[in-house]
């Protein structure tokens, strides 16, 4: 039984650690299928964090700190834009501005406006969002097995863990069974035919990368309003590059996405968890190599040992009219 | 394929443009300094002074240039050849575990000019090694080479940490760090080229490195325009399908191309190990691949521009100390900001303000972008 309680523990912080991972890869998902590169992921994932803990902590509501960060996010992700499509900048130097921009104006703001070191002052209540207990989670607790999975599990995570979870069914159909999606794809593999067909390839890869923005301002505020109740500088520790892995590793599809995304967190969950303690046949194992194990399994995966990683055909090419 | 730009003069293109970017750079800059609450322009004049007032000060900005040449080299290689290196950062971190090694191994039995051309060699094999990866996987699996070298960022963190707090700290030691090394792994020092200038230097770690980033500066410019590799290299860079036309192996230029990019990345841990701390700590590399990014696109890939460029971000990086201290509101990471400013501006918008520059040029002279005057006659 004690080993059954681990187990549904280290399941419980799997879910946990990989919302954020899921939602920032998400949000490239939407970038990159439309023909943008955005290793900016990070950078607008701290922004949003830091804007929602901000709002959140000033006006006293957890709605109005979840909208900054969304339009804080969203305003990157327009840049980004502005660069790369309007004026067909380098995709990655953009990205890698933004994550600067995003590092630095985090601490000198927070420093500015809260004095605590870069932090925002802590989330009271009312100001971050609350776990929700579903019906009859209580009764059921003890209950064994279906217990501890019902009540652990499922029951007892915020709203935007279920909205991160939602997002998944929902990405694949706007994907795949909507007019915009179908032109999203098209706008990422051959940008001249969508261009042919009189649709304007820098809007679409401009609504593709608010989408972007908005899915990195969530992924940002689960961060400092729900997992941890208040902004502390540079709370992103690469997240964002493990979303970029875990991206990739999914090959650019929703579903596979949400798979990635979960075992990149519960790799993180497991080396928490064990923390020095040995595992049966390989004895113990550094915790530095279970961090660093998804960026091998990334590399493995695009050496091409692993099945083939194709990227969108027009992925980084600003797309030039008249070719 | 032609840029949809039209010629501009050369002194417009390598002065004039990178000048207005660095301009709205530093504007915008400005603006985040009075949204904070603070005047911008005694935050320069502070910032001035602080980098070039007192000789010290001057021997900081030259110690943290010359950290900032060898990044902005290691990016600017990889990127005539038209690959995003942004793995500088790990490859500077793995160069640092080949010094260490080396200092560890002959620091009591050899003097430093024994133990630096070895050192040397040992950090650029080492840095050379981390890039070699990467450029294979590009060259032969066609996995992207900025997400492999991201990635290879983080395995490097994760590699030096582990070697950190075990088999390279001292038993007994707490702090995560190889023990200090003895007096045969100390680089001299340059500050005495200052004092004679008449300034006065109370203590700073400018030494022989800097040197060697200038030695290496020439010799990337001897590479890049005038060997037959940098030829190759350029080429690629311009057109991967002309080079492989042209009969150029593509494997093996962008090996190439990565492996000298990763030398020269990890011959950076020169500077800040044997010239200052005299040890290996965790993260002493602290972000100066990422700036070399900035510097190198600031420097518009050319040495002589890396160069002024790194002595540029030397100066923002001393004289943001000194900010720091007088005014409490600004942290060192707005020269973060800066660096993400600059890069956005010089980088990825460089082209924004060229338009309207060749409008302007366009109407004050024709020829200058290469337009012929048309009169009457038609055609």
């Amino acid at each position: 039984m004690d080993m059954f309680n681990a187990i549904v523990q280290v399941l419980d912080s799997t879910i946990r650690l990989s919302v954020p991972l899921l939602l920032a890869c998400l949000a490239g998902l939407y970038s990159e299928r439309a023909g943008i590169f955005d290793i900016g992921l990070e950078g607008k994932m701290l922004v949003g964090a830091f804007a929602g803990a901000s709002a959140a902590a000033v006006f006293h509501s957890a709605l109005i700190g979840l909208g900054t960060a969304i339009l804080i996010s969203v305003a990157f992700a327009l840049v980004h834009g502005f660069a790369s499509i309007t004026h067909r900048g380098n995709q990655i130097v953009s990205g890698v501005a933004i994550n600067f921009v995003a590092a630095g104006s985090t601490i000198i703001l927070g420093q500015a406006w809260f004095s605590q070191g870069g932090r925002t002052p802590a989330l009271q209540p009312g100001e971050r969002f609350e776990a929700i207990t579903w019906p009859g989670a209580d009764a059921i607790k003890g209950v064994p097995i279906i217990g501890p999975i019902y009540a652990e599990l499922i029951s007892g995570h915020s709203i935007l863990v279920y909205f991160a979870f939602a997002m998944v069914p929902f990405t694949w159909w706007v994907l795949f069974r909507t007019r915009f999606g179908l032109r999203m794809r098209a706008v990422g593999e051959n940008p001249a035919a969508v261009d042919t067909a009189g649709i304007s390839v820098a809007w679409l890869r401009y609504r593709a990368l608010i989408c972007t923005g908005i899915l990195t301002g969530v992924a940002g505020a689960y961060l400092s309003m729900v997992q941890n109740g208040g902004f502390v500088k540079d709370m992103t520790a690469g997240k964002g590059y493990i979303a970029l892995a875990a991206l990739i590793f999914a090959k650019w599809k929703p579903v596979n996405a949400m798979f990635a995304c979960l075992l990149f967190g519960f790799l993180d969950a497991a080396s928490i968890r064990l923390q020095g303690s040995p595992l049966p046949l390989v004895g113990k194992v550094p915790a530095q190599f279970m961090q660093a194990l998804p960026y091998v399994l990334t590399v493995i995966l695009l050496a091409g040992f692993i099945g083939k990683a194709i990227p969108p055909r027009a992925g980084g090419v600003p797309y030039v009219k008249e070719r | 394929m032609s840029t949809p730009y039209a010629k501009l003069p050369a002194w417009a293109d390598y002065g004039l443009i990178p000048l207005i970017n660095l301009s709205v750079a530093f504007i915008v800059a400005g603006f985040v300094v009075m949204l904070v609450g603070e005047n911008p322009f005694r935050a320069a004049v502070i910032l001035v002074e602080g980098a070039f007032g007192k000789g010290t000060g001057i021997a900081f900005t030259l110690f943290y240039a010359t950290t900032f040449i060898f990044t902005g080299l290691s990016v600017a290689v990889a990127a005539h050849c038209s690959l995003f290196n942004i793995g500088t950062e790990g490859q500077a971190y793995i160069g640092g575990l080949g010094i260490a090694l080396v200092c560890l191994s002959f620091d009591s039995v050899l003097p430093w000019w024994v133990i630096f051309p070895i050192a040397i060699v040992a950090a650029a094999a080492f840095g050379a090694l981390w890039g070699l990866i990467p450029a294979y996987l590009q060259a032969k699996r066609g996995s992207h080479i900025v997400i492999t070298t991201i990635m290879f960022n983080f395995i490097a963190a994760s590699t030096m940490v582990y070697l950190l707090v075990g088999a390279l700290k001292p038993a007994g030691s707490q702090a995560p760090q190889t023990r200090n090394f003895l007096a045969g792994a100390e680089l001299p020092k340059l500050n005495w080229v200052i004092e004679l200038f008449g300034a006065k230097i109370r203590s700073a770690p400018l030494n022989i490195c800097f040197l060697l980033a200038l030695v290496m500066a020439f010799l990337v410019w001897l590479l890049i325009w005038r060997t037959r590799l940098g030829y190759e290299m350029r080429t690629y860079g311009h057109s991967p399908k002309a080079a492989r036309y042209a009969g150029i192996s593509e494997t093996r230029i962008i090996i190439t191309a990565m492996m000298i990019s990763g030398a020269l990345a990890g011959m950076m841990a020169l500077n800040p190990v044997m010239g200052d701390q005299h040890n290996v700590a965790i993260d002493f590399v602290s972000g100066a691949g990422y700036v070399g990014i900035a510097v190198a696109l600031m420097g518009r890939l050319h040495p002589v521009g890396i160069v002024l460029a790194a002595i540029l971000f030397g100066m923002l990086y001393q004289g943001g100390a000194e900010l720091a201290f007088e005014m409490p509101a600004i942290s060192r990471d707005m020269i973060v900001i800066i660096q993400g400013l600059v890069i956005l501006f010089a980088g990825a918008l460089e082209h924004m303000f060229r338009p309207y520059i060749q409008a302007l040029f366009a109407s004050i002279s024709p020829k200058s972008v290469g337009m012929q005057a048309v009169r009457g006659t038609g055609a």
